[in-house]
C-alpha cells in the first residue's frame, strides 16, 4: 500500500496489564482508584531488606496469553533488571525479561475492513512492573512532583510485533483483536481510560518497492485506539514532509496527546536508552511444568475467532455481525444473555449494534456499565417480537430504560403504550376512520388499481391517529385492505 | 585496552554517582582490572552452553495471588523528606 509514494511500516509494543489481585512481586493489592500509595508496601517502594516473590497468577495469565497466539511457551524464562533513573520507579530499575522472555514467537490474526485477513506476527511477550504515576498538578508547590506508588508493580506483559503493518488501519485492526484476545481469555479487563492496555508505536517509512526499512521513531504511552490513529497518521506525514524536504527522521522517542492532536519530541536523552540491563539476581529461573501448560491449554476460555464462527453457526448471524458482537468478552456475553431471553437472535443483533452501542459511545460506556441490563433488553425484544409494541415505541421504551424506570414492561404499563392488537378494537378503529372519511373512500375505489396502493397510505395515517400510534400496523394493514376490497 | 575517561563520565552520569576529577584515573584504573577479569572469562569456550540466569541450582518458588499486604502508609510515608495529600514529593520532574 502507498502513499505519496511511500510505504508506512508499523510494529506496535503493548503493555498489558493483567487482572490479578495483586502485585507481581509483593503481595499489595491492585485495585484501580485507591486512595494515593494506600497499595504500595516495603517491596513496591524498595524498602532495604525486601525481596520480591513472584505471583503465580502473573505467570500463568502470560501464558495462557501465549497459548492464544499459538506461540512458544519458554519452560524456563528468567528476570533481568532494566536500569534507569526516575522518581515513579523507586528500585532505579524495573524488573522485566529480555533474554529469556515467557512468551515467544507467534501470530495473530487481523481482518481488514474490506474482508481481508493478514497474519502479525508476534515476536515476543514478556513479563514486567508498571511504574508508578507522577502527577505534576496538586496541592502542592509548583517546584514538585508528587508520586503515587499504588501502580508500582502491577503486572504487565508487554507484547512485542513484528513490523507486519503497513497502515494506520492494520496497526488498529491489530490492537483491538489483541483487546479482544486478552479480555475474552480474562487475563486482562480491556478498561482503557484506566491505562490497563497502552500502545507504543514505532513507524518509519520507505520509497514504495523498496525493502530497506527507514529511521523509526516511536509514540509511546497511547491509550486509545483513535488516539493511536491519528498519532500514526500524523507521523506518516510528518516522516514524509521531513524526507521530501531534504531532511532526516531522527530515531527519537515521541508523545501525542489526543486531547490537543499535538505531538512532540521528548526531550531527547542521549543516554536514555543505555539501560544496562542484567539478570536479577533476586529472582530465581521460572520453570513451566509441561502439567501446567496443559491445564492451562485445557482451561483456556473461547478465543473471539472461535466464538466469531460459532455466533455464525449458532445463532445464525451474518460474519459481520458475529464480528462486531464476539470481539469483546463483556459484548459477547450481553448478546449470549439477552438471547437465552429474547429467542431472537437478529433483533438483538439488532438493538446492540444500533441502539444500545450508539448510546453506549455517546457517553463513553463499556458494555459491562450499560444501564440497560441484558435481561432487560431481553424484556423488550420480546414485546417487539410479539408485536406488543411497534418498533418507534421501543425506541422510547429504551430511553425509559436507559434513565431508570424499570423494565420494558414497567414502562408499557406506566406509560399506556401497549400496541392494540386486538382485532375487534382494531376492525371498530378501521370501520369508524372509513365511515368518517367517505370522500376518501370513493377515491380509492374509482382510482386505477396499481395506484391503490399509495392511497392506503392516507387511511394508515388516520387509523394510527385514532388509535394514539397503538395500534398493530401490520394487522391494520390486512383489515384495510379487507374492508376496502368488500367495498370494490 | 584502557577504559577512557569519557567512559568513566558517561558511567557516573547513569549511575547518577558523582566522581570528582582528581579520583577519575583511580576508578579508571580499578575498572580496569575488572574488565582484564572478565576479558579472561570471555575467552573461555562457551558452545553449547546454555546462558545461566542464576549460579544456584534452585527454581522460583511462586505465590498466590492473595492481597497480604495492607495500608500502612503512614508508617512508610514517616521517612519521607516530603509528603501532601497522600503523595511523595519530589523535584519538579517533566519530560
Amino acid at each position: 500500500m502507498s502513499h505519496r509514494g511511500w510505504e508506512t511500516v508499523i510494529g506496535l509494543e503493548v503493555h498489558v496489564q493483567l487482572a490479578t489481585k495483586t502485585k507481581i512481586f509483593s503481595g499489595a493489592s491492585t485495585a484501580f482508584g485507591a486512595e494515593p500509595n494506600t497499595q504500595a508496601c516495603a517491596i513496591d517502594l524498595a524498602m532495604p531488606g525486601t525481596l520480591p516473590v513472584l505471583n503465580k497468577q502473573a505467570v500463568n495469565y502470560a501464558i495462557m496469553f501465549g497459548l492464544a497466539i499459538d506461540a512458544e511457551i519458554a519452560r524456563e524464562s528468567a528476570f533481568e533488571r532494566k536500569n534507569y533513573f526516575y522518581p515513579d520507579l523507586p528500585k532505579g530499575y524495573q524488573t522485566t525479561q529480555l533474554e529469556k522472555p515467557i512468551v515467544g514467537r507467534g501470530n495473530v490474526e487481523i481482518q481488514l475492513a474490506d474482508g481481508s485477513k493478514k497474519s502479525i506476527r508476534i515476536h515476543h511477550a514478556h513479563l514486567e512492573e508498571d511504574a508508578g504515576k507522577s502527577l505534576h498538578e496538586g496541592n502542592f508547590s509548583s517546584n514538585f512532583s508528587g508520586i503515587d506508588l499504588n501502580r508500582a508493580g502491577t503486572p504487565l506483559i508487554e507484547i512485542v510485533s513484528e513490523p507486519d503493518m503497513r497502515n494506520a488501519e492494520e496497526a488498529v485492526a491489530f490492537a483491538k483483536k489483541l483487546h479482544s484476545i486478552v479480555t475474552s481469555i480474562g487475563i486482562c479487563d480491556g478498561e482503557m481510560s484506566q491505562g490497563s492496555m497502552r500502545f507504543d508505536v514505532n513507524v518509519s517509512v520507505r520509497p514504495h518497492g523498496t525493502t530497506e526499512l527507514g529511521t523509526r521513531t516511536e509514540t509511546k504511552n497511547l491509550n486509545s485506539f483513535k488516539f493511536m490513529e491519528e498519532a500514526i497518521a500524523r507521523e506518516v506525514e510528518r516522516q514524509i514532509d521531513l524526507i521530501e524536504d531534504g531532511g532526516k527522521v531522527i530515531q527519537e522517542t515521541r508523545l501525542y496527546n489526543g486531547d490537543t492532536k499535538v505531538a512532540r519530541s521528548m526531550r531527547s536523552k542521549e543516554e536514555a536508552n543505555d539501560y544496562r540491563y542484567f539478570p536479577c539476581p533476586d529472582l530465581l529461573p521460572v520453570i513451566v511444568s509441561e502439567e501446567t501448560i496443559a491445564e492451562l491449554r485445557r482451561t483456556l476460555p473461547e478465543l473471539p475467532d472461535a466464538r466469531q464462527a460459532r455466533f455464525v453457526a449458532q445463532y445464525e448471524l451474518s460474519d459481520y455481525d458475529a464480528g462486531i458482537l464476539s470481539s469483546d468478552a463483556a459484548t459477547a456475553h450481553y448478546f449470549e444473555t439477552v438471547v437465552s431471553h429474547s429467542n431472537n437472535a437478529k433483533l438483538t443483533a439488532n438493538w446492540i449494534m444500533g441502539e444500545l452501542s450508539a448510546r453506549l459511545n455517546s457517553q463513553d460506556l463499556s458494555v459491562a456499565k450499560s444501564p440497560v441490563s441484558a435481561e432487560q433488553l431481553a424484556g423488550l425484544i420480546a414485546r417487539i417480537s410479539d408485536s406488543s409494541i411497534s418498533g418507534k415505541m421501543a425506541k422510547d421504551v429504551f430511553d425509559g430504560m436507559w434513565a431508570g424506570q424499570g423494565s420494558a414492561d414497567d414502562i408499557i404499563e406506566a406509560r399506556g403504550l401497549k400496541q392494540v392488537s386486538d382485532s375487534g378494537a382494531l376492525e371498530k378503529i378501521v370501520a369508524d376512520v372509513l365511515a368518517a372519511n367517505p370522500a376518501m373512500v370513493e377515491d380509492y375505489i374509482n382510482s386505477d388499481e396499481s395506484k391503490r396502493g399509495k392511497k392506503l397510505g392516507g387511511f394508515m395515517g388516520k387509523i394510527m391517529q385514532a388509535s394514539k400510534g397503538q395500534a398493530n400496523p401490520q394487522q391494520v394493514n390486512q383489515l384495510l385492505l379487507q374492508k376496502l376490497n368488500t367495498l370494490l | 585496552m584502557g577504559i577512557e575517561r569519557s567512559e568513566i563520565e558517561k558511567l557516573a552520569t547513569l549511575s547518577r554517582i558523582a566522581i570528582d576529577e582528581g579520583t577519575i584515573s583511580d576508578v579508571a584504573r580499578r575498572l580496569d582490572s575488572v574488565l582484564q577479569l572478565v576479558d579472561q572469562l570471555q575467552a573461555a569456550d562457551t558452545t553449547g552452553i546454555d546462558t545461566m540466569a542464576h549460579p544456584m541450582q534452585a527454581i522460583q518458588r511462586l505465590r498466590d495471588d492473595r492481597v497480604s499486604e495492607l495500608n500502612q502508609r503512614d508508617a512508610l510515608q514517616a521517612i519521607a523528606p516530603a509528603v501532601e495529600d497522600g503523595l511523595f514529593l519530589v523535584p519538579k520532574v517533566i519530560e
